[in-house]
């Protein structure tokens, strides 16, 4: 079958960021971006300090940097974005190898292509120490709306099942010569992903009547347990602290 | 008519008189009667297409019945019983993918008990108990979508033994397992000691797993009688679409 073991976002690993309760780690993630956030984009020291914060939490998870860079290219979409800006933009400009460039465009350029790296990098890190499950168990304690943490789980659940059903519909097609070359196949593929999503809301159906037979109310029985200790808040606070400060400390100094 | 109320204790399930028709018409069941004790175990017999999935989503109040009663150890299926009729009836779906959707083994079958409001230690003891009666303890914390089929199944019995029903509904236990998956899985079923109505077409294992066996054609009960004798009866057999794998006689097989 297609899916592995492990999820392919997750690095398996023992170290004091692995061992983190999942909803203490979720919050350092969010308070890092909204700290990365509130830093004035003149600030090039901040954004420096900020990186190197991010570059201690991988040393410590022991995650490789070759990965955390192959994994940027999420990004790409929004860099191309950003590089389009200074060619737009208006505003005074400047000569850069003779191509005539906006100087606001170019500022806001570097704003999202800074704050949007330091937030991917942040949510990498995450995403590699924390198991999906344990996420959404993170996401549930923090009292985050159920039905949301309950699609969540369902597609983390039915995900393979899924796919495996998209690969079996595909096998099917290329047997009887189906090849898709070019926009004209495009009706057919439109039709393979509609029987997909009517075979997977019958599912949800099926899957539905097995929850009411099993007692299921609309809520999930909340079972876990997962606490976190005042000294784990500590730790996790750590990142979002020092890059709030950072921020502060350069916002008194513009 | 009779009541399983007045029987009291000994009646798990009771259907006296069900008919039901689809809402665009189609009649699929015509006055199904039948009674089943505690402790039997039974199989529905029966072609596709003769309502035998009709009748198990009465069993458990997913269709209300058109016209009679079912009734769960004395308890009637009504919308106001749906909650405990539904504990009692623990129903086996044919993919085990529909049935287990928790992220793991472990919170699957924790997920009916705690609906039930159990937690702790006693929560841990039902899942454990549940699994290791069907042989997955070692499963528990693996998710179910890396289990074989086989082993998901049995996943799915587990979660089912968890709610301790007092009637386990297999829909088509045997369909696609493998030899051994289906032998450990009769072995399995043979050994617990829950009522149990198997809903087949896989006659064979209706004769090793069942002495009674009950024939639903076009939306009646046209047989009911031990599972032997029904199975050697050749000219019934054909009059309901029933047939036996190749060169297998019922005669040759002693349980």
């Amino acid at each position: 079958m297609s899916a592995g073991h492990h999820h392919a976002l997750y690095v398996p690993g023992d170290t004091p960021v692995h061992r983190l309760p999942p909803q203490c780690k979720l919050i350092a993630a969010l308070g890092f971006a909204v700290a990365v956030v509130a830093t004035p984009r003149e600030a090039w020291g901040a954004f420096a300090v900020d990186a190197l914060l991010l570059a201690v939490v991988a040393v410590v998870a022991r995650i490789p940097p070759g990965m955390v860079l192959r994994r940027m290219v999420i990004e790409v979409p929004f860099v191309l974005f950003a590089v389009a800006i200074p060619f737009i933009g208006l505003g005074e400009r400047v000569e850069v190898l003779g191509v005539s460039l906006s100087l606001p465009g170019l500022w806001a350029a570097w704003n999202i292509l800074a704050k949007a790296t330091l937030g991917v990098v942040a949510s990498i890190l995450l995403a590699a120490t924390t198991e999906p499950r344990a996420m959404l168990l993170g996401a549930e304690r923090l009292r985050l709306p159920s039905l949301l943490v309950q699609i969540a789980m369902f597609m983390l659940r039915y995900m393979s099942v899924i796919l495996d059903q998209a690969r079996r519909m595909r096998i099917a097609r290329e047997s009887r010569g189906f090849v898709a070359r070019d926009i004209r196949q495009a009706p057919v593929l439109a039709r393979s992903a509609g029987a997909l999503f009517i075979r997977s809301y019958e599912r949800g159906e099926r899957v539905h009547l097995a929850m009411l037979s099993r007692g299921y109310t609309g809520q999930m029985p909340a079972v876990h347990d997962l606490p976190a200790s005042g000294r784990q808040w500590g730790a996790a606070a750590v990142l979002p602290v020092l890059a709030l400060t950072t921020a502060l400390i350069a916002r008194s100094l513009a | 008519m009779t009541s399983g109320a007045e029987s009291g204790t000994a009646v798990s399930l009771q259907v006296s008189g069900l008919a039901y028709a689809y809402p665009d018409g189609t009649q699929a069941l015509f006055g199904v009667d039948l009674t089943i004790t505690r402790g039997e175990r039974v199989a529905l017999l029966g072609p596709n297409g003769a309502g035998k999935t009709t009748l198990v989503m009465h069993l458990n109040g997913i269709l209300t019945a058109g016209h009679g009663t079912v009734e769960v150890a004395g308890l009637p299926v009504r919308s106001d019983t749906l909650r405990e009729i539904r504990r009692r009836v623990g129903l086996v779906f044919q993919d085990p993918d529909d049935q287990l959707f928790m992220p793991t083994v472990r919170e699957d079958v924790a997920f009916g008990p705690a609906n039930l409001g159990l937690r702790g230690a006693e929560l841990d003891r039902r899942v454990r108990d549940a699994l290791d009666r069907v042989g997955m303890l070692e499963a528990m914390d693996r998710p179910p979508h890396h289990l074989s089929f086989g082993q998901r199944r049995r996943v799915a019995v587990a979660t089912v033994l968890a709610m301790e029903p007092e009637i386990l509904v297999l829909d088509e236990p045997s369909s696609n397992l493998d030899p051994a998956s289906r032998r450990e899985l009769a072995e399995i079923l043979r050994n617990l000691d829950v009522t149990v109505l198997m809903v087949t077409h896989d006659l064979p294992y209706a004769l090793e797993l069942c002495e009674r066996s009950l024939i639903l054609s076009e939306g009646v009960i046209a047989a009911d009688g031990p599972t032997r004798s029904l199975l050697a009866d050749d000219e019934l057999l054909a009059a309901h679409r029933l047939e036996l794998p190749y060169g297998f006689a019922p005669s040759a097989h002693p349980r």
